[in-house]
């Protein structure tokens, strides 16, 4: 019994080997060459020393920080009121269905309909108050981003709330706590897993957003993802580019380290509690 | 459960559907490798589509069409090998690093009937000096595009006009770091080649100076934003810019006389090639000035061919934006292969522009 478990799990650990051990040190190793190939420390002294990098990284922290909080601020209402409607199935599909659309034709989309000449420019000059520069600009490029992201906030939002006991709140009532005490006390924390899910699913891919940054954006937005494009595409330094790879890594891995730390505890106290 | 087993039939039958269609199509158009054949390896609509058959009627050859978007990507191509291109139009500055990298065989001008029609003003350029390795096929430049709705001919003739303070929030800019260090050092009475620290760093301060001008920094989005008028002014090259001409009457194109660069796209035979005469053939064919007229006029691209020029309408021919006068010409400057290092340092100096906000 036991080797037929580990004759299945051949395929899964080759596929681990190759598609995400592989190129993560593959990258770890490219982030130690020099442009000659020789082993350097030399790209993480520059990055540590260069103003640019440092004010880029924090940029891509900041604008990523900013996506999550608006998600989050917009979808954990969406996904309680969601969770109180009649037809879940198909509003949950409206949500998700903007998802399976290409990220690229979204941003194109959005640029028909922000530019000068665009639908909204039209009905602000129809409603009195004249075109606006609306491309190229922080808000736009934090609504995009912000819209493409949602879907990924509410889903995980939307389950927790909804595997939430219904008793739970009908007892905190019952003991006479008000609305706002029931949600802070009870409802919010019990759905912390899902908000943290939710915030893992968007800050992480909102570090890199590059494509977004140079359509949107203009460039006038810039963060590592930038910088990462132009090593591997234009300036051909591999190096440079994965060390830029590597320490967007090291953010992930303290994301997702400051996300999970205590829903495992929790978890671990839940299973004493149980046995 | 038999559902799902109808679904995974229906999907494999329409990809098997698919496949032998694709397969029976490409058979019907004939591509198959044989000796008759001609491996074009292009930029995408690089080319007329009439002179192809032109040229399949007249020597019997067929040509295999592939494209490209970037110099980067072919090089990388044909570097990995595994293919089997026996013509190509590369840039300048690629064509330097092909040639360094051994990409290359030497082209052998005794069998271009017709290499004398090319004007000897793009010959022999730094790239590749006694054309040794390439055969001129376009040039064109760079230069600021205006829309005369919003901008006069006259406020718009130099590239120090951009930094006037009138233009705030209008100018796009292509996202190039060569192209616009390049245009900050012209603006200074520098070489676009320059490879001192110190002048660079200048021209990256010169360049921090246009931040508030700056609109965007794009790349081929820029057409699209002109013809619709979400920016009246844009620096990009020549040959963006009469693909946007074409599509907005109020779009002009303007080469500042101070100097500018000057772009080649030359036509090259890589070290893949199987069919060297079709090759030969083809680049005279090319050559031919009625041929390179006709191309000329459906690219839009500015030709070398000086007899060609003859065959071109008059109003494509004394067109100065993209034909500009010899004084302007002179003025003009080819980018060289500057080595890693300097390519890094040219764009980590754009990106520290890119991330200069005033």
């Amino acid at each position: 019994m036991k080797q037929s478990k580990r004759f299945f799990m051949i395929p899964y650990f080759i596929w681990i080997g190759l598609f995400v051990i592989a190129p993560l040190v593959l990258i770890l190793y490219q982030s130690l060459t020099n442009t000659q190939h020789q082993f350097t420390l030399q790209n993480y002294a520059t990055y540590g020393t260069s103003t640019t990098y440092l004010h880029m990284s924090l940029n891509s922290l900041w604008y990523a920080f900013l996506i999550t909080a608006i998600t989050l601020l917009i979808s954990y209402p969406a996904a309680y009121f969601l969770s109180k409607l009649k037809h879940q199935q198909l509003w949950l599909l409206l949500i998700i269905l903007p998802t399976w659309i290409n990220l690229l034709l979204k941003a194109y989309a959005f640029i028909g309909l922000l530019s000068r000449t665009g639908s909204v420019n039209q009905f602000l000059t129809f409603v009195g108050i004249g075109p606006q520069q609306l491309l190229f600009s922080d808000a736009s490029f934090l609504l995009v981003a912000t819209y493409i992201e949602i879907p990924f906030m509410i889903l995980p939002i939307y389950n927790a709330i909804v595997e939430l006991n219904p008793a739970l709140i009908n007892a905190s009532r019952d003991l006479g706590a008000t609305n706002w005490q029931t949600f802070r006390r009870v409802i919010f924390p019990l759905t912390i897993s899902g908000v943290k899910a939710g915030v893992q699913a968007v800050f992480i891919p909102s570090l890199s957003l590059f494509m977004l940054t140079r359509l949107i954006g203009g460039n006038r937005v810039i963060t590592l993802g930038t910088a990462i494009e132009e090593h591997f595409m234009t300036t051909m330094n591999w190096g440079m580019g994965s060390t830029i790879g590597v320490v967007l890594i090291v953010m992930m891995f303290i994301i997702m380290a400051l996300t999970n730390d205590r829903r495992k505890k929790r978890r671990e106290v839940n299973d004493d509690e149980e046995n | 459960m038999k559902k799902m087993s109808v679904l995974i039939t229906v999907i494999l039958a329409f990809c098997a559907l698919l496949f032998l269609g694709s397969r029976q199509l490409s058979r019907q158009s004939g591509a198959t490798s044989s000796a008759n054949t001609l491996s074009l390896y292009n930029w995408g609509d690089y080319i007329d589509p009439a002179l192809i058959k032109k040229f399949e009627r007249e020597t019997g050859y067929h040509v295999q069409y592939e494209t490209f978007d970037s110099n980067e990507a072919m090089f990388t191509k044909i570097k990995q090998g595994g293919t089997a291109y026996d013509l190509t139009i590369p840039s300048d500055y690629m064509i330097e690093k092909m040639k360094k990298a051994n990409l290359l065989l030497p082209i052998d001008h005794r069998q271009l009937s017709n290499y004398h029609y090319l004007d000897s003003h793009f010959l022999n350029q730094s790239f590749d000096r006694g054309n040794r390795y390439s055969v001129p096929y376009f040039w064109g430049t760079l230069g600021i595009i205006y829309n005369d709705k919003f901008v006069k001919a006259d406020e718009m003739q130099h590239w120090s006009d951009l930094w006037q303070p009138k233009w705030r929030d209008q100018l796009m800019l292509v996202d190039s770091a060569r192209d616009i260090l390049g245009m900050a050092l012209v603006e200074q009475g520098h070489s676009m080649n320059t490879t001192n620290s110190k002048t660079l760093i200048a021209a990256q301060q010169k360049l921090n100076q246009l931040s508030g001008n700056v609109k965007a920094i794009v790349a081929d989005e820029i057409k699209t934003y002109m013809i619709q008028e979400e920016a009246p002014l844009a620096v990009t090259w020549s040959g963006e810019a009469s693909e946007m001409l074409d599509q907005n009457s109020h779009l002009h194109y303007v080469v500042p006389s101070e100097g500018s660069n000057a772009w080649y796209d030359n036509m090259v035979i890589p070290k893949t090639a199987k069919h060297k005469k079709a090759a030969y053939a083809f680049i005279n064919f090319m050559l031919d000035p009625h041929d390179a007229a006709q191309n000329a006029e459906y690219v839009g691209y500015a030709t070398p061919n000086k007899k060609a020029m003859t065959y071109l309408p008059a109003k494509i021919r004394n067109d100065q934006q993209f034909y500009p006068p010899l004084s302007t010409i002179k003025h003009l400057q080819v980018y060289q292969d500057l080595g890693a290092s300097k390519v890094e340092e040219y764009n980590d100096l754009f990106l520290k522009f890119k991330m200069y906000r005033q």
